[in-house]
């Protein structure tokens, strides 16, 4: 089971979202992760969506989508030619005697501190998957009170764009 | 100048050349109904029953004529009782149109009387959907919902419409039809080349067809192609009425009840070219099985079904007419003797078959038997057999007749057995497998093709929407309904006769229907019928009264829809014979 990335450009109106993820659920497909926003085109949004699976069921992914009607484009990024990027903010106990475990952990991570209170500090950090995975890992013992985190967005490199013709 | 968004409706249903619509009035859609009331002269609408049936009518319609059917309910209840008929649609894939009221914008969310989201009920049903909040968006949204509807694999598409969006009114523009809606995807020249490459090489070709020849308007065009490369033919349930069923090269359905000599042809084929079909699990049985022994070239309009069930060496996405048209002149012209002499002994091999399961029928001892079926006074030699009242009445239709069908046993013998002359002669339920299609489907063909129609159903099917036989009476519909009565539902009693040592769990009807009286109530005529004389007597007055007419033919609880490959199993299980 491989991990595929598909960059989907779709109208921006409501309902789109409903039938995108509803035809995931539908035809038995499972979505790891899906992030929605608008384009540079008021008129589209782009959805950058990312699911396990085989080479058969990308395929019929692929297809599936293609055939509604709100889905304007629909392309795989490969990992190679991608920049594939997701934020996490997360916050910690703020304790004297691990603080300065935190700060460094900021520092070498290059994520940021984005609140300080007494008790508690909030970082965020922008990175592959991979990266925001080992963040968390590192933060654990010091007492996450909670964190979200966006999901994917990826890009193509260089010229190419997903974009509707 | 400005007019109101329900007389938006009504002219944009005229102008997409909808003549004929079928509906239910209601709270939420009496503005629309009364623009219908003021524009009678210029389109039809045909009460039903009930909701349900109006869209199996709309469906009926689509299927007999090619057009695209359409159907308008009010809001909550009127919506959600389509749903079953958009998802018959859907499965079918029939060009339908959905209008639904809805309560006034301010309403919704509300949980508001009579308030249901049937947007999202209907998303996985339809090909696409739309609520209009805002006027000066309707008239281009249906216009692209009746394109959507008809384009590439036609679907059903819904619009629903608040009342307050029917009752504003805003500056309308007429615009003529398209006379093609949409841009025809073509197949690819290079991808035909290869396929011709691989049909000229192969040995044993087989050609399996679905309903997309019918859609696709390519009968034509496939009997030139079977001829040409001396291929035989078989279809799955959709694709029937797409060819004569004499025509030499033609084998009949094949698939789970499908006919011998189709599903064993496909199995010995080395190469079975797919078109307009999606390889329903009905059609192939055991998928791992199923394309042991050939190679696949598919050739299908919705790009999404190539490789979906079953994966092809060549998937081909375009429309099945060109890509035949320009097939033909890529192949070489050939003749399969061998081949051929396989074939004859697969249809002798059929015909005898069929012969042992009869026999076998026939001499059971029915004189002891304490089956729920209603046959008791008649002596066993001379009772009704599926086969015969099918016979019996396709000698008394007219040949351009349109044959509708509910769901099971009858259906599967219709399938099988009717002749079919002419596409779009035969309307069932296939992909849902919707019992209580039949009525309001053939209702609904009648309106639009104004033929002589008959509707075989089962007393199960029938139970379900018998109430529009008041529809029927009231438009005074030719149609001719045919009950295969055994008292039982029969499809699922074979399932436990065979599969489930005979527990039949709640398939015995034990309901004393007299469906004589039940359509003279309706105002309706009937008659009841265990012989084939008195069928023959039924038949002939039926057919002359071109009125809706009920027969009721009394026929056995174990007579068995054969052949039949076991759900999940493949042609090499295929049952022939019931002990």
């Amino acid at each position: 089971m491989d991990q595929y990335v598909i960059g989907v450009i779709v109208s921006n109106v409501s309902g789109v979202l409903s039938r995108v993820s509803g035809m995931f659920t539908r035809r038995g497909f499972n979505i790891d992760s899906l992030t929605v926003g608008e384009t540079e085109s008021g008129e589209f949004s782009r959805m950058t969506i990312s699911f396990h699976g085989d080479d058969d069921i990308k395929e019929r992914i692929l297809r599936q989508l293609q055939k509604l009607y709100d889905v304007k484009e629909v392309e795989v990024l490969e990992r190679k030619d991608t920049v594939i990027r997701e934020l996490l903010l997360i916050k910690v106990r703020n304790k004297t005697e691990s603080r300065q475990d935190v700060m460094t952990a900021v520092e070498i991570f290059r994520s940021k501190i984005v609140d300080y209170s007494p008790t508690s500090l909030t970082c965020e950090l922008t990175g592959e998957t991979s990266k925001i995975d080992a963040f968390i890992e590192l933060l654990k013992p010091y007492g996450i009170m909670e964190m979200c985190r966006t999901g994917i967005v990826a890009i193509e490199r260089g010229d190419n764009c997903l974009k509707t013709k | 100048m400005k007019i109101s968004g329900a007389k938006i409706v009504v002219e944009t249903l005229i102008e997409q050349g909808a003549d004929t619509v079928f509906g239910y009035p209601g709270g939420q859609v009496i503005n629309l109904f009364d623009e219908l009331y003021l524009n009678s002269d210029r389109i039809k609408h045909v009460l039903t029953a009930h909701e349900q049936g109006a869209a199996h009518a709309a469906d009926g319609y689509a299927r007999a004529t090619g057009k695209t059917g359409v159907v308008i309910a009010t809001s909550g209840p009127g919506a959600t009782n389509l749903v079953t008929g958009i998802a018959t649609a859907y499965l079918d894939s029939v060009p339908l149109v959905a209008i639904t009221g809805n309560v006034p914008c301010s309403l919704i969310g509300r949980d508001s009387f009579q308030e249901v989201d049937i947007v999202s009920i209907t998303m996985p049903v339809t090909k696409h959907n739309f609520i209009v909040k805002d006027i000066t968006e309707l008239a281009d949204t249906l216009r692209t919902a009746f394109r959507i509807a008809k384009s590439g694999r036609p679907g059903p598409v819904l619009v629903d419409i608040p009342k307050d969006v029917q009752t504003a009114v805003t500056e309308f523009e007429p615009k003529a039809a398209p006379a093609i809606p949409y841009p025809l995807t073509l197949a690819s020249e290079e991808k035909l080349r290869r396929a011709a490459e691989m049909i000229n090489a192969c040995q044993r070709p087989y050609i399996y067809f679905g309903g997309g020849i019918i859609s696709g308007k390519a009968s034509k065009e496939l009997i030139a192609f079977a001829e040409k490369i001396d291929a035989p033919m078989g279809c799955s349930l959709m694709g029937l009425s797409a060819v004569p069923y004499d025509h030499p090269k033609f084998l009949g359905m094949q698939g789970m009840h499908g006919h011998y000599a189709s599903s064993m042809a496909e199995d010995e084929a080395d190469l079975v070219i797919a078109l307009g079909a999606r390889f329903s699990d009905r059609a192939t049985g055991n998928k791992q099985r199923f394309a042991k022994n050939f190679k696949i070239i598919h050739i299908e309009i919705d790009n999404a079904e190539i490789h979906k069930n079953i994966p092809a060496q060549l998937g081909i996405n375009g429309d099945i007419c060109d890509a035949l048209d320009r097939l033909i002149e890529m192949v070489d012209e050939r003749k399969n003797p061998q081949w051929e002499a396989r074939i004859q002994q697969l249809r002798d091999e059929e015909k005898l078959r069929r012969e042992r399961a009869d026999s076998i029928h026939r001499e059971k001892n029915c004189e002891s038997c304490t089956a729920p079926c209603d046959n008791a006074g008649t002596p066993a030699q001379e009772r009704l057999t599926p086969y015969e009242i099918i016979d019996t009445i396709s000698r008394h239709a007219d040949e351009d007749a349109v044959v509708v069908t509910d769901v099971g046993q009858h259906q599967m013998w219709t399938a099988q057995r009717y002749p079919l002359k002419k596409p779009r002669t035969f309307l069932t339920s296939g992909g849902l497998g919707t019992m209580g299609y039949g009525l309001g489907a053939a209702i609904g063909a009648s309106a639009a093709v104004g033929k002589q129609t008959i509707l075989f159903t089962g007393d199960g099917s029938f139970g379900m929407n018998l109430n529009e036989l008041a529809t029927a009476v009231s438009r005074n519909t030719p149609v001719v309904i045919v009950i295969m009565n055994n008292g039982v539902l029969g499809m699922v009693r074979q399932w436990q006769t065979l599969f489930f040592e005979k527990h039949y769990s709640n398939t015995t009807l034990n309901r004393s229907t007299d469906f004589v009286k039940l359509a003279e109530a309706f105002g309706a005529q009937g008659a009841r019928c265990s012989t084939v004389g008195e069928l023959e007597a039924a038949a002939e007055k039926a057919f002359s009264l071109k009125k809706p007419f009920v027969i009721d033919c009394i026929i056995d609880c174990d007579e068995f829809v054969l052949p039949m490959l076991p759900p999940g199993g493949s042609i090499d299980n295929i049952i022939t014979e019931i002990k």
